[in-house]
């Protein structure tokens, strides 16, 4: 009956990309063939129909569907969507002439596009949750008009809403499927003032985010971050850090708005105001609201498990494996009002099909949760999960099972507290690390521990968020939803089942949910069969990555990524090449002097560092550095070099790739080194009458410049930079890292290795030669000149 | 007078005996019945060298007028000399060269020769730097002619100072050092160390280039030298010898002056090392306990550059000119005269302390690949006659084989370990996949020319050195080895000498014979 109620419609969607948005496209392809379905998409970057190709159509959620048609998929799924290039955050849809023709012509649209995290920012909750379902409406209306219809004829289309059961709030008691305004729980809130007052507190955030003396801030955070990383890079980090700042205040804004008028948080008061402004828009249009509660993991269609993106309860639940979350707030007794997607779906579709309420007649509210008519009780929950770990425990970084920890269901204020202090702890840890000068492995640790912080972070974060579903006291009816599936005739009951009675709680977490949980986190289970053909570490896939041989450009930068020297060092050991013992004794002891503020000069700007510095070799003769270089060379550049590394230039030159080196060196000083490289990008100082200036020619090849001249070098020779490499060692040198498809951090210094861990970047750690010289200082060894 | 090489039958009474490891020693007991190859006491050393240099190039060897005839006014001399390979280790102040050159150049000033270039004939090996020169030459000859230019060193990688003179009856090509080849006279000052080095192999091997020397530097020679130490039995030699009468054919004037060394190896503070163990004194047993406790506290890095240091106060104990293979003819006698150790039959196992240098690591350290080629090269090939283990036997070698490398000097080491090893250690299968490569490297080339690296190919010459003993012997045990750079050479490691014994009995069964070989100083087994 289902199927021939919509066989022939063509049914628009929003939100296709999301969770029910997929779950809900794929079952009517495959479940209700006569159909075809008009799926309204942000177009992005690359336009509706290929987000709806890649986004949708590839998902795994498909590949039952894609498995049943054969080759005939590809043509058949054509036949039936079409996309629409559109927006709910903006009104009347962001629709083209075209894309108005289309919504015109559809007899059904199901609004299941929403801001469903539940810290979002209060401006764009208040533009999506609030304002967009009244929108739809309203664009539906226009399109009807625009086509020629009337807004007020027989056949008006029907709207299918998706909103939250979490609207009825922070109450007690029975929350019954009706309008917001018939309910016990109606809070009297007028929706325009809050969109205003929104739209105020997004525009004073933004504001005060721009003040100089928050600018400077995020200017110095990013500072303090990257490090001496050039102009461009420090500027786009601050510029990140305002808007994260102005998000987080937005966030803050609406979960103060939506607790003061009574809801757990931003998302199910804007979903409850966006209620109550369709209500008084939607004259055009036959309205139907579905209200699910938490949705979760599929319990049978497409496949049971199915998941898309981190949900809800995922991180929770998966943090709890982990160790990491030793107690969740929650009333051992109070229900967990989870439901599967796929009886969202098929409720979805059911009410679809049933027509919607008679023009003139009040909107259908239908709720599809579990809480009244069959619970899962919050002890039983973490039980279950308890006892799936106990089985199937997480393995630790050493392979070892993690064990999970005994429930005592605390308060929420306890746990809030440790984990607060457990995330200063480690934040406080890692900014000591991160002020001393590592490199390398014990960088790789000060990352690691970031990782930690951020994890008791995010913990955190889901026990102010999620502690008041948990907490939860209020119970949703499903009588409406009831009634309609006693409708059904029973081949329909076994084709869409959104009966909640249908779900039996311990298999569903057990078999279904959890394993689905596990695999899509990606994590360790403790005991999992080794593969019989070791898969290849990371590691190994990193550097097959970088020396694949389609690579074009290698490029490489030299201090402490070839060679554990510096600018300081050669020069060092060039001056005291040609002088007598105290002079030599004299000169070591200014420059140890002088360390600390080279240091810091150096960490403020390379470029302006090496300017200044360069200005000692002012008068130095021109053709005796040129021969010294050559001892340079052999007494203290090679023997600090990184043999690996030097091995990894030629392994790259012999794949055929071009390789260029780009320092802040002095020419005069890498001469030996020239060729190692096809090119060589360095540093050159002014020379008259034979005698340097000690001005440079050209600004320094350090930070961004270092990203520019790789360009334009790229550029110049048609090679591809997403196909090239760059292996550098310090945040400086990101502008670089960043512009290139493979970057690689060598031996990176600790911000460094933060970001390449983070972003998940090949890192390499290469060693100085075991066995060469180890001069305790850069000076050329007494007597060498003679 | 010198006492000859001794066999010493281990029994009850026998004191522990010394055996190398390295930058140290360390004591071992064997079993009864084991012997130990002591090697002849150090000769006479000459009374008056320098006296005894200018008899030589008065009074040459073979077809050959005395130096001052072949001098004259206008004409080009060139002297090449012994780098940095010989003598081990570095012989104190004045070096053989110094004393020689001296002459020959006193001798051409008094002839009025003013073009006289001398070439350090170093082939692959690296050069040597101002420091090793001077040490080498002395401040006279350095401060004469290295500020004008007229120091060089060999460059086996440059077209335009090489000749190719044409091929042996063998195919072999002859290509070597242009300055020299078309000198009116080439005078060739040499340390023999080893019954090894002189004779043709001077100017073939020192002054030659890559596409010369592989006719005879490769697997199929090395193999078919038994061993390089007897040229009687050597095909390294044979090939050298072809080489150097094409030369002398091709009009190449040689006038080769050759010097023997005696084996009094150690400074005074080291003089245990070359005693035997039961004629210690107490000054010797004080020293030995006072240098082994000072190690044990030692860094390895420091102790490394305490050993590179000793220079060693071997004193000339022959000198030879002329005609090459007349004086090379008497010089082979001299070197034996002084090293060979009568044997009496092979034995299952032989152990090889191995010392911390070899010729290519001076001031520098001995690498894996090294400590491969010092054992299963030049150890193994000390022998006369047959080898010291027998057929399947096993070799044991102690020193502790560090994963390290000196990125100056071995570069092309680094990556033949890292790459080639890594993939097969059959010299047969590395020469046919992986030699061309790296001896045509520009970079290792680059590196060879301008810094002080030891060529492309050398670490290939290397593994080459050690087919011989590869195809002998069946086992190979490190004791005390870094277990992965062991394994890595296909060879097995052990903590302990006893330990390398009982391994060893895995493959030449229960009891077996063994032979400790207490080198250096050095020795050849004479063996019958």
């Amino acid at each position: 009956m289902l199927r021939e109620a919509l066989a022939g419609q063509r049914i628009a969607i929003t939100g296709a990309t999301g969770f029910l948005g997929t779950a809900l496209v794929e079952r009517l392809m495959r479940q209700v063939p006569d159909c075809e379905v008009a799926l309204l998409v942000r177009p992005g970057r690359r336009g509706a129909a290929e987000r709806v190709r890649r986004e949708i159509l590839r998902n795994d959620c498909f590949d039952r569907l894609r498995r049943e048609l054969g080759p005939a998929f590809d043509e058949e799924m054509g036949r039936r969507i079409i996309a629409v290039a559109g927006d709910v955050g903006s009104d009347g849809l962001g629709l083209d002439a075209a894309g108005q023709g289309v919504l015109a012509g559809c007899d059904i649209v199901i609004h299941a596009a929403a801001s469903v995290s539940f810290d979002s920012p209060l401006d764009s909750a208040v533009e999506v949750n609030l304002l967009g379902p009244s929108r739809v409406a309203a664009a539906m209306t226009a399109a009807r008009v625009a086509q020629g219809g009337t807004a007020a004829g027989t056949a008006l289309p029907h709207l299918i809403t998706v909103s939250t059961a979490y609207v009825a709030g922070s109450r007690r008691g029975d929350a019954p499927e009706a309008i917001l305004p018939d309910t016990p729980f109606a809070t009297e809130v007028q929706w325009r003032p809050e969109v205003a007052a929104a739209r105020r507190v997004g525009a004073d955030a933004d504001a005060q985010s721009r003040t100089p003396e928050r600018l400077s801030k995020f200017t110095k955070a990013a500072r303090a971050e990257l490090g001496a990383a050039g102009t461009p890079v420090l500027a786009a980090k601050a510029e990140k850090l305002r808007e994260e700042w102005v998000k987080d205040h937005l966030v803050k804004a609406g979960k103060a708005r939506a607790q003061a008028l009574g809801w757990p948080d931003a998302y199910a008061y804007t979903k409850a105001l966006g209620e109550r402004a369709l209500l008084e828009s939607h004259h055009g249009v036959r309205l139907s609201i579905v209200r699910p509660s938490i949705i979760e993991s599929a319990l049978a269609e497409p496949h049971a498990g199915w998941i898309r993106g981190f949900r809800m309860a995922e991180p929770v639940i998966i943090s709890l494996g982990r160790g990491l979350l030793k107690e969740f707030p929650g009333l051992p007794e109070g229900v967990v009002d989870v439901i599967p997607v796929d009886l969202v779906v098929a409720a979805i579709i059911a009410v679809a099909a049933d027509g919607g309420p008679p023009p003139g007649a009040k909107p259908a509210v239908f709720q599809v949760a579990s809480g009244s008519r069959n619970p899962l009780r919050y002890r039983q929950l973490v039980e279950l999960v308890r006892g799936w770990f106990g089985e199937h425990p997480l393995a630790d970084s050493n392979g070892q099972p993690i064990v999970v920890p005994e429930w005592s269901y605390p308060g929420r204020g306890r746990v809030r507290r440790q984990l607060a202090q457990a995330a200063k702890v480690l934040s406080v840890a890692e900014k000591g690390l991160q002020t001393l000068p590592l490199r390398g492995r014990q960088a790789e640790l000060s990352a690691r521990l970031e990782e930690k912080r951020s994890e008791a972070e995010r913990a955190l974060g889901y026990v102010e968020l999620y502690g008041a579903y948990t907490e939860t006291e209020a119970v949703f009816r499903v009588d409406r939803l009831l009634e309609l599936w006693a409708t059904l005739p029973p081949a329909d009951q076994a084709d869409f089942l959104f009966d909640p009675a249908g779900v039996e709680w311990p298999m569903y977490v057990r078999d279904t949910h959890m394993p689905s949980v596990v695999a899509h986190a990606r994590v360790r289970v403790a005991g999992a069969p080794r593969r019989s053909v070791p898969t290849p570490t990371r590691e190994q896939r990193g550097r097959r990555a970088v020396l694949a041989p389609e690579r074009q450009l290698a490029v490489f930068d030299l201090e402490n990524t070839l060679i554990a020297s510096n600018v300081v060092d050669s020069y060092a050991w060039l001056a005291t090449r040609r002088i007598d013992d105290n002079d030599r004794l004299r000169l070591v002891l200014r420059t140890v002097r002088e360390a600390p503020r080279l240091l810091a000069l150096d960490r403020q700007d390379r470029g302006d560092f090496l300017r200044h510095f360069y200005r000692r070799y002012e008068g130095a003769p021109v053709a005796r550095l040129e021969h010294d270089s050559w001892e340079l060379w052999s007494e203290l550049l090679l023997t600090k070099a990184f043999p690996a590394g030097i091995r990894r230039v030629r392994a790259h030159r012999r794949l055929g790739h071009r390789t260029l080196l780009i320092t802040g060196a002095l020419d005069v000083a890498i001469e030996p080194l020239r060729p190692l490289f096809d090119d060589v990008m360095c540093a050159s100082l002014g020379i008259e009458n034979g005698r340097y200036t000690g001005e440079l020619l050209a600004g320094p090849p350090t930070g961004e410049a270092r990203a520019l001249l790789m360009a334009d070098y790229a550029a110049a020779r048609g090679l591809d930079l997403q196909e090239s490499v760059a292996y550098a060692d310090s945040a400086s040198d990101l502008p670089m890292l960043e512009a290139v498809g493979h970057p690689v951090a060598v031996n990176p210094e600790t911000k460094l290795a933060a970001i390449a861990r983070k972003r998940g970047w090949h890192v390499e750690q290469w060693p100085r030669a075991a066995g060469g010289p180890r001069p305790l200082l850069p000076i050329a060894r007494a007597g060498a000149n003679s | 007078m010198s006492r000859p090489g001794f066999v010493l039958e281990v029994d009850r009474s026998t004191p522990p005996t010394l055996c190398w490891h390295g930058e140290g020693f360390r004591l071992l007991r064997l079993p009864e019945g084991s012997r130990i190859l002591y090697p002849p006491e150090p000769v006479e050393a000459l009374k008056d060298p320098d006296e005894a240099i200018r008899q030589a190039l008065l009074n040459p060897e073979g077809d050959m007028a005395p130096l001052p005839a072949l001098l004259r006014a206008g004409m080009r001399l060139t002297i090449a000399f012994d780098d940095i390979s010989l003598p081990l280790p570095p012989m104190e102040r004045p070096d053989n060269r110094q004393r020689v050159i001296e002459a020959v150049l006193d001798l051409a000033a008094e002839a009025g020769v003013d073009d006289v270039v001398l070439i350090c004939a170093l082939a692959l090996h690296r050069r040597m730097t101002p420091a090793e020169l001077r040490h080498a030459l002395g401040d006279r000859i350095y401060d004469a002619f290295a500020p004008h230019g007229l120091l060089l060193q060999h460059d086996a990688e440059d077209p335009a100072a090489l000749v190719h003179l044409g091929q042996t009856d063998h195919g072999e090509d002859v290509e070597i050092n242009r300055r020299a080849a078309e000198s009116d006279l080439l005078v060739y000052v040499n340390i023999n160390l080893v019954a090894m080095d002189g004779g043709h192999k001077s100017v073939a091997t020192g002054l030659a280039s890559y596409n010369s020397l592989r006719h005879h530097h490769n697997v199929k020679t090395m193999q078919h030298s038994r061993s390089f130490m007897d040229q009687t039995r050597s095909e390294l030699h044979t090939s050298n010898w072809r080489m150097g009468r094409l030369i002398a054919a091709s009009g190449v004037k040689v006038f080769q002056i050759e010097t023997t060394l005696n084996t009094d190896t150690f400074p005074s503070a080291f003089g245990f090392l070359q005693k035997r163990e039961w004629e210690w004194g107490s000054r010797d047993r004080a020293s030995f306990l006072a240098v082994s406790k000072t190690l044990e506290r030692t860094p390895d890095r420091l102790a490394r550059s305490i050993f590179q240091s000793i220079k060693s106060p071997h004193k000339m104990s022959s000198v030879q000119a002329g005609e090459v293979e007349a004086v090379h003819a008497i010089t082979t006698d001299n070197v034996y005269r002084q090293q060979l150790v009568d044997v009496d039959g092979q034995t299952d196992v032989v152990i090889f302390g191995l010392p911390y240098i070899c010729p290519y690591n001076v001031n520098s350290i001995m690498n894996p690949i090294l400590v491969a080629c010092l054992g299963l090269g030049y150890f193994f090939n000390l022998y006369r006659g047959k080898p010291l283990v027998r057929p399947g036997g096993v070799l044991i070698l102690s020193h502790p084989t560090p994963w390290a490398f000196n990125p100056v000097h071995h570069p092309s080491y680094i990556d033949f370990f890292e790459e080639v090893l890594a993939d097969t250690t059959d010299p047969v299968e590395i020469e046919k996949t992986y030699e061309e490569r790296f001896a045509t490297d520009d970079w290792y080339r680059h590196l060879y020319r301008t810094s002080y690296a030891y060529h492309g190919v050398h670490p290939f010459y290397m593994w080459y050195w050690c087919a011989h003993a590869l195809d002998h012997v069946a086992g190979v045990i490190i004791v005390g080895g870094d277990t992965k750079a062991v394994h890595r050479m296909g060879f097995k490691r052990a903590s302990t000498m006893r330990d390398a014994l009982e391994m060893a009995e895995d493959i030449v069964g229960r009891d077996p014979s063994i032979t400790h070989f207490h080198c250096p100083p050095m020795m050849i087994a004479d063996v019958h």
